[in-house]
């Protein structure tokens, strides 16, 4: 929730129920995924969902540098996630500030509750996320990003994370905020979610809603996840599709 | 249905932990990875480098999680304590069999046996450990149409290292055909494929293929024609 | 330390296939890779390009703030220049400050950029000794596969080429205006083999290599930055050579620009 301040606020919700890009309420902004974009990483992903580009890079299991970091019973995972200086509006200085690192902080630790991460004891995950072009969303899309790359990184774990953002824009409950909709409306809930158990591994909330709200929320964004699970997986069978060639067929 | 490697159970169902290709092998299922870094098996035979000396073993890098050493004895050479670097250097490329593995994920590798040794000459080109079964082939078929066409000597690390010697030229056709297989994947008919390129592209003046140079053998020749399993392209993910 | 070692033998495949002319992926001693340049990739930039050499990429990003201008030069806009090797982009990157290997790449592109004129900086004076336009030019490393410095400062042109001046944005003028470019400064760096000079270099020929030069020059013939790099050695005829050869392959870059920059 950025602040109001000065600037106008503008229509976030029509008279039809439409939203400030003509969406429904229940409604994704487009979204494609690629798996294995990046030649030298274990594991990568790209990701446009609405004016978002994000690139994700897996590295590991490999060694553990810092060495201190090493843990005896099982890998640890590292992530990065980071914004380019000409992704905002307003240049950001490049460098990872308090909110990036609380962002890797909560990103590595959804990743963790899903990675076997006993498999490989005294080992590094390591998980980059690279926000190039931003439009409120970035950590759902890097979550995204990274939960593909680290299935494309042949990674054991319990399942993808597909992770979407719940808000309250004009007094409703609306799916996957954009910019706008994430400065001026009233509440921005972002979560991701393992679909094999149904629960939640990342959720944050800023803004305000009552508890009918947060119980429609939740339930849009567990719908919404379910739809961008599709999506994640069909990029992962597109890469490594065995698509029939005639020729060879014989 | 026993949930095998690359699954796991939970409340009576088993589900894919990895992305691969769903393989029964009643009373298991398991999934065969596409992707990913080399996952260590005893008895494997891997291409490695050399990035560490200590005074009594070197560290390698196999393509594995971890690094794994190589201790002096494990060596056909009469090494003193402090003496590893006069034998092996950081950078040195070595073919070792995986020994054993414990449950620190540490790898013990030796370089005793026949075929095991530090590479001289020649190149290494890397490929997905996934894709290795298929540069085997069938019983071996595969490598030894390509050894027969291009009169290359090739060793193949089941770690996705191989390490190919010969003249430019063999390398350079050897390479060709690794990239083949690499971007080829679980495509049927890649023997048949590989071996016509190979006779499209051999130089003028050579007669018919003679019998390879001795090539080092391969470790395991598993085949890989196609996805095993009944289940197809796309029976992957974390369902 | 998350290096990875290049193998011996596969330095010494290296140098024995350059010594019959010849490279790793089949590649002629004076032959590029494939360029492709993608204007206008991020839209949050006020102007942007995706560079691609191979499996090399860079993405450069321009932002435009108002600020103030330098003492010693009251009349002229800032420009800033800083290319992030970030560890997604490589295994041998870590997370952390730059490392000296950013740090060069930022600054044989500034350099260009500076020495060549790019930017006219005096038209980005607002009101002298107070008010200026401060040029960003943002570079992020994406995929490191060798020659990072020709990949940064294509993308960096390429990006400045089709950058536009957020008037509106800063509420310094009614409409937005191209940012006006003067020269197109291409960098092209060369590696030595043994005895070949190969341009273009992968991230293997760079580690074989015993010696780097990149030589910058622009569209009216003039050399406008210089760096040689890595350990080696370098004859004063080799560079005569090798300033040739930049030329030829820095026009043939700049005309990629031309075509696609706006």
């Amino acid at each position: 929730m950025g602040s109001v301040g000065a600037k106008e606020v503008p229509v976030l919700l029509d008279a039809e129920g439409r939203r400030i890009d003509g969406r429904r309420l229940d409604e994704l902004r487009p979204l494609t995924i690629r798996a294995g974009p990046l030649r030298q990483a274990d594991g990568s992903a790209f990701v446009e969902w609405g004016q978002n580009k994000v690139m994700a890079a897996v590295y590991g299991p490999r060694e553990v540098h810092p060495r201190h970091l090493q843990q005896s019973t099982k890998a640890v995972i590292q992530c990065r996630y980071n914004m380019a200086a000409f992704s905002v509006d307003e240049r950001k200085r490049p460098g990872l500030d308090r909110r990036s690192q609380e962002i890797s902080k909560v990103i590595a630790e959804a990743f963790e509750s899903v990675v076997f991460a006993e498999e490989f004891p005294r080992t590094s995950i390591d998980v980059y996320i690279e926000v190039l072009q931003a439009n409120a969303g970035t950590r759902c899309a890097g979550l995204v990003a990274g939960s593909v790359a680290l299935a494309d990184a042949g990674i054991p774990m319990v399942d993808l994370l597909p992770a979407v953002a719940v808000g309250k824009v004009g007094g409703a409950i609306a799916l996957d905020l954009k910019k706008e909709e994430d400065n001026f409306g009233e509440a921005d809930l972002p979560m991701a979610l393992v679909p094999q158990s149904g629960r939640l591994v990342l959720l944050q909330m800023e803004g305000h809603m009552t508890e009918p709200e947060l119980a429609q929320a939740l339930e849009l964004g567990v719908g919404g996840c379910r739809t961008i699970y599709e999506k994640m997986k069909a990029a992962l069978r597109d890469r490594y599709s065995v698509a029939p060639v005639a020729a060879e067929a014989s | 249905m026993k949930p095998g490697p690359g699954t796991y159970r939970v409340g009576g169902k088993v589900y894919a932990s990895q992305l691969g290709l769903l393989s029964p092998r009643p009373p298991f299922v398991q999934v065969v990875p596409l992707s990913g870094r080399y996952v260590p098996k005893a008895g494997d035979q891997v291409v490695g480098t050399v990035t560490d000396v200590q005074s009594t073993f070197w560290l390698l890098d196999i393509g594995a999680p971890r690094w794994a050493p190589l201790h002096m004895t494990g060596t056909p050479w009469k090494v003193d304590v402090g003496e590893t670097e006069r034998f092996l250097r950081v950078g040195d490329a070595v073919v070792v069999r995986v020994e054993n593995l414990d449950a620190t994920g540490r790898i013990g590798v030796t370089m005793l046996g026949d075929e095991l040794g530090k590479l001289e000459g020649g190149t290494i080109v890397r490929i997905s450990p996934a894709r290795v079964p298929r540069l085997v082939g069938r019983g071996g078929s595969m490598i030894a149409t390509i050894t027969q066409h291009t009169h290359a000597e090739v060793a193949i690390g089941q770690n996705g290292r191989v390490w190919i010697g010969g003249d430019g030229e063999a390398i350079r056709r050897v390479r060709d055909v690794l990239r083949m297989i690499e971007e080829n994947g679980p495509r049927p008919g890649l023997t048949d494929r590989v071996e016509r390129f190979l006779l499209a592209t051999t130089p003028t003046g050579e007669g018919a293929p003679a019998a390879p140079p001795g090539p080092r053998p391969t470790g395991e020749a598993t085949d890989d024609e196609g996805p095993d399993g009944d289940d197809g392209p796309g029976a992957m993910d974390e369902e | 330390m998350s290096e990875e070692v290049t193998a011996e033998i596969l330095q010494t495949h290296i140098l024995d296939l350059a010594a019959e002319g010849r490279r790793l992926d089949g590649r002629g001693p004076d032959e590029y890779r494939k360029v492709s340049i993608e204007p206008g990739f991020v839209v949050t930039a006020d102007g942007s390009a995706l560079v691609r050499l191979g499996e090399t990429m860079a993405l450069a990003g321009i932002k435009l703030e108002v600020g103030k201008p330098f003492p010693d030069t009251p009349n002229a806009g800032v420009l800033t220049t800083n290319a992030e090797l970030i560890p997604l982009s490589s295994p041998t990157f870590e997370p952390g400050p730059p490392q000296p290997g950013a740090i060069e790449v930022s600054r044989v592109v500034d350099r260009a950029i500076r020495a060549a004129e790019t930017v006219d900086l005096t038209a980005l004076c607002v009101t002298p000794a107070e008010k200026c336009w401060t040029c960003f030019v943002d570079v992020h490393i994406l995929g490191h596969d060798g020659n990072l410095i020709d990949a940064a400062l294509l993308a960096s042109v390429a990006a400045l080429s089709g950058a536009t001046i957020p008037l509106k944005r800063f509420g310094v003028g009614e409409a937005d205006r191209p940012l006006e470019i003067h020269h197109r400064p291409i960098e092209c760096t060369f590696v030595r083999l043994g005895d070949t000079i190969v341009v273009d270099p992968t991230f293997d020929e760079e580690h074989a290599a015993q010696g780097r030069l990149t030589v910058a020059t622009d569209e009216i013939g003039r050399v406008v930055a210089m760096q040689k790099g890595l350990v080696g050695a370098f004859s004063p005829d080799d560079i005569k050579s090798v300033v040739r050869r930049a030329f030829v392959h820095g026009d043939r870059l700049r005309a990629m620009i031309g075509r696609n920059g706006r």
